[in-house]
């Protein structure tokens, strides 16, 4: 296990990427997916945060009493990944929901290519 | 005792109220008898519990009789508090049974007189909303409710005067009314602030009558503000009384209905002003700066009104002028210190001017609403009732003795000249009033009744006595004009005065009883000798003019045409108002309209509107369509963020 | 930190080939490699049961439905032309650049005075428990523990979202069978 600092600065790498992605891509499945890089990115910045969770409680363990530590460094140990799992979740539901909508638009336009879709140009 | 009259004196206002609300609802649904019948049954029973308050009344010891009846509280705020309740001792009672009860007669008259017209349940609706605030300001017992009702009868006879709104001279006429009473208003209400906060400043901060009443010898005494207070209320008197300079819209409300100028303009509304000034007999007291002005006015009215009467050509103008003057003695009265006298004055005359308006109103009806007098002539031989019941009332009105008019009038002629607030030269006005007022009260009733007819033939065919619902309360009040002056028989004439003794506890100081001045018995009689000189001089004048020479008024007028030309014109005074106050304030309106209206307040709300446009149409270019230009802007958001953070 | 670095370098090479390859499908297979990467690095990090997740739902689930979708429509390598809109594209990568740059500033030079835990202390905390080390606190059981006593609520929110995401992606994508000049129902 590295230091935290590696697993954030790594998140944050691949966050910019995502960002990237979006501004930069065309196709809309592209930037489907460099949401998607995003969303990873953060999941580990979460998982990476809530495992290392005791140099976070560190500064706080002077004014809780020692009998509840186990139960706060279980409840935020694990809530880390908890999390993710519902960052998942919605990660899912909305890829369902975009990708139906890009159906649509293909449908309608025949192509993927976000330029198209400016209609709403005043 | 006291507890049943409580209970009279606070129903009494309820029925007119009823009246109103049940005519002025239900207008259009209702058979016109029906709705003249509701109207007139209403002041009938408040006539009815007046009566019977008073025989309650005057049963009571003279100390006690004054008494509080209360519905609620009205205004409470801080130290001032107004309550919806009404004092009642015997100028209320006074008061009470003339507005009741010369209302109810000229209700039924108004049955026949009113009958055929289309807004008949509007116009029975107006009258009992009339009565119902003259009640409330003769009743109230403190001076705000008393504003409540001055204005109510301010609203009413703007309704009633315009009552035929469709023709432009009503409405005109019901404006004017209104505009200056407002201006009279308005110095009322500044008196009435100016009172209160002079009372609170010194600790009793009421507007309560009677309290006003008790505390202002103590508070006003040997002040400059009892001035100023006492002429801002007379203000409001003579905008609400007809008096200089407030006078000019009565002669244009004939334009209303007549038995609205009977009710309105002659017997009850008119007279708010007189008894305002009563009511507040003990500030005027101490103001004897204001009493000398009053007085003034008073006699000088008197005089200016009988003269532009002398000429007038149309019959309900001649009466309104004779209003006026009429007024003009009461506020004499009020004046010298004789406020009981003012009081009497206003009984009898509410009793003849009634009866005047009513038997003018009963001649038109059977002249097709023929006003010129030049056209009228030899209506004895048609209207025999119309005829005697006027010949009645124009005796009492020119002061002849044994009828009503010449007690009352004679006593305040009397006062005038003895007391010490009056003076000879005031006396002298009024008797050459007098004399003025016999001489065109009988030029009306000799162009109209006697004589060849000058009637347009057309009309004439149609002529006729009116209705019985018209010509009994004529009769009655006849008969009222006659006996009405009795109850104030002065011990000179072998009386009690019963009339100035009923009414002595209410007033402040001055004169409650002619009699009780030690002047002598010669001076009394002999004044009243010349009052009865004046009236004889003013009647066999008319009769030289009108029966023997007829044409003597035509020389007459032909020899000085500018005299007659300023009588007949009304001394150019409305000209004079509209060229003064009217068009300036025109000016000023149409300035604050074109400039200020319409290039300002309208310029900033569209330029508002049109600047607003064009920052967004600077603006709107962010909206390109374009999913990339958006997420690039949702990006700098983040960045903005991050950069927040980064900072702190 | 052998491991981490490996899977690091993959991981980053796989983002950089994601956004800038032109046929979509190979993105999307670089987009599964990066996800395995990750999914490795949860394992580092000793979060097993969510390392499985991950490459269960999001790389098995998830990126089937974009392969999908891509085989669906047929895209092929992007023909879209010379892109008109320079000015986004400099703009984006200049963004970009400051968030990278923002948010390792904030996390590495902001939040320094953390540190890492005296050994002492994990010591008191294993003697106390008697366990050997903290990694029981984020097994499976721990985590289903968390999850269904204190984040019972969200997740029943939760499923009331896909529920509404399925019914939501039905209607988006249905295809008129109707006529032309019918109005359809859902």
């Amino acid at each position: 296990m590295a230091p935290l600092e590696y697993y954030i600065v790594l998140s944050a790498v691949l966050f910019a990427i995502g960002v990237w992605g979006v501004l930069r891509s065309r196709n809309a499945i592209v930037i489907f997916m460099s949401i998607e890089l995003m969303l990873n990115a953060v999941n580990l910045s979460i998982v990476a945060f809530s495992s290392n969770i005791k140099v976070v409680i560190s500064r706080f363990i002077e004014a809780v009493p020692p009998q509840r530590i186990p139960d706060i460094l279980q409840t935020s140990m694990a809530s880390g990944q908890v999390f993710v799992l519902l960052v998942m979740t919605v990660a899912a539901a909305e890829a369902a929901v975009g990708l139906a909508i890009i159906i649509s638009i293909f449908r309608a336009k025949n192509s993927v290519n976000v330029d198209d879709v400016n209609i709403m140009k005043w | 005792m006291e507890e049943q009259i409580k209970i009279l004196v606070k129903l009494v206002p309820v029925f007119p109220l009823i009246g109103f609300l049940f005519n002025g609802i239900l207008n259009r649904r209702l058979p016109e008898k029906t709705v003249g019948f509701i109207g007139s049954f209403t002041v009938f029973s408040s006539f009815v519990l007046s009566s019977w308050a008073f025989l309650l009344l005057i049963q009571l010891p003279e100390h006690a009789r004054s008494i509080q009846s209360s519905w609620f509280d009205w205004v409470v705020s801080g130290s001032f508090s107004s309550a919806f309740s009404f004092l009642y001792d015997p100028l209320a009672a006074v008061m009470m049974l003339v507005v009741t009860g010369v209302g109810f007669l000229i209700h039924v008259y108004s049955i026949g007189y009113m009958h055929g017209d289309g807004g008949v349940g509007r116009y029975f609706s107006y009258l009992n909303l009339f009565v119902f605030a003259m009640l409330t300001l003769i009743m109230g017992d403190n001076l705000l409710l008393l504003y409540l009702g001055w204005e109510g009868v301010g609203l009413c006879s703007y309704l009633l005067i315009g009552f035929w709104f469709h023709k432009d001279s009503a409405s005109n006429a019901g404006k004017k009314a209104f505009i200056v009473n407002r201006i009279g208003d308005f110095g009322f209400a500044l008196g009435v602030m100016l009172l209160f906060w002079t009372f609170a400043a010194a600790g009793h901060p009421t507007i309560n009558l009677t309290e006003i009443s008790h505390l202002s010898p103590e508070i006003l005494a040997g002040g400059g503000i009892v001035t100023l207070i006492t002429l801002l209320l007379f203000l409001g008197a003579t905008g609400k009384s007809a008096q200089i300079p407030l006078y000019v819209w009565l002669p244009d409300a004939m334009e209303g209905p007549t038995p609205v100028s009977a009710l309105i303009h002659a017997a009850t509304m008119v007279t708010a002003g007189v008894y305002m000034v009563c009511r507040l007999s003990a500030l005027f007291i101490l103001a004897p700066v204001t009493m000398l002005v009053i007085a003034i006015i008073g006699a000088a009215t008197a005089l200016f009104a009988a003269t532009i009467g002398l000429v007038q050509n149309d019959i309900k103008r001649v009466l309104a002028y004779s209003t006026i003057s009429q007024l003009g003695y009461m506020f004499l009265a009020c004046g010298v210190g004789a406020f009981a006298s003012g009081i009497f004055h206003l009984m009898t005359h509410a009793f003849f001017k009634a009866l005047l308006f009513m038997c003018a109103g009963s001649v038109m009806h059977a002249l097709a609403g023929e006003l010129d007098m030049q056209k009228m002539g030899g209506l004895k031989k048609y209207m025999p009732y119309t005829f005697v019941t006027m010949f009645v009332g124009t005796l009492a009105i020119s002061g002849v003795p044994l009828f009503s008019g010449f007690f009352s009038k004679d006593e305040i002629l009397y006062n005038a000249f003895i007391s010490q607030n009056g003076h000879p030269l005031l006396w002298v006005m009024g008797l050459i009033a007098a004399i003025l007022t016999a001489f065109y009260m009988f030029r009306l009733l000799f162009l109209t009744f006697y004589g060849k007819s000058r009637i347009d033939p057309e009309v004439e065919k149609h002529v006729h006595e009116s209705p019985k619902s018209m010509t009994v309360p004529l009769m009655i009040l006849a008969f009222l004009a006659v006996i009405g002056g009795y109850v104030g028989l002065p011990h000179a004439l072998g009386g009690g005065a019963w009339f100035d003794k009923f009414l002595h506890p209410v007033f402040a100081g001055g004169h409650g009883e002619s009699a009780a001045v030690h002047h002598s018995l010669g001076l009394e009689y002999g004044l009243m000798i010349a009052s009865v000189v004046a009236a004889g001089i003013g009647i066999f004048v008319a009769f030289m003019f009108y029966i023997a020479d007829p044409e003597r008024p035509k020389r007459l007028a032909g020899k000085f045409p500018g005299i007659y030309n300023t009588l007949f014109n009304k001394y150019y005074v409305d000209e004079l108002y509209n060229a003064a106050i009217v068009q300036p304030v025109i000016a000023i309106g149409r300035f604050f309209w074109q400039i200020t209206d319409l290039r300002g307040v309208d310029g900033f709300a569209n330029g508002l509107a049109s600047a607003v446009g064009w920052l967004s149409s600077m603006i709107r270019v962010i909206h390109t369509g374009f999913l990339r230009n958006y997420a690039l802007v949702f990006v700098i958001g983040v960045i903005v963020l991050l950069g927040y953070v980064m900072f702190k | 930190m052998l491991i981490f670095s490996i899977l690091a370098l993959i991981s980053i090479f796989g983002a950089l080939m994601v956004v800038t390859r032109k046929n979509p499908l190979t993105s999307a297979i670089y987009l599964i490699l990066v996800m395995c990467c990750i999914a490795g690095m949860f394992v580092t990090l000793g979060a097993l049961f969510i390392a499985a997740l991950q490459v269960i739902v999001y790389a098995g689930a998830i990126m089937v439905l974009v392969i999908f979708v891509i085989m669906l429509l047929n895209l092929r390598k992007d023909e879209f032309g010379y892109d008109k809109k320079l000015l986004q594209k400099y703009l984006g990568f200049a963004f970009a650049g400051l968030i990278l740059i923002q948010a390792v500033f904030i996390t590495t030079w902001a939040m320094k005075d953390y540190g890492g835990i005296p050994e002492e202390d994990i010591a008191e905390i294993t003697e106390m428990e008697g366990i050997e080390s903290l990694d029981k606190y984020l097994s499976a059981e721990s985590v289903a523990e968390t999850l269904f006593k204190k984040f019972a609520y969200p997740f029943e929110v939760t499923s009331v979202l896909l529920l509404t995401a399925i019914i939501g992606a039905l209607v988006v994508s249905k295809k008129r069978l109707l006529d032309e000049d019918e109005e359809g129902e859902i």
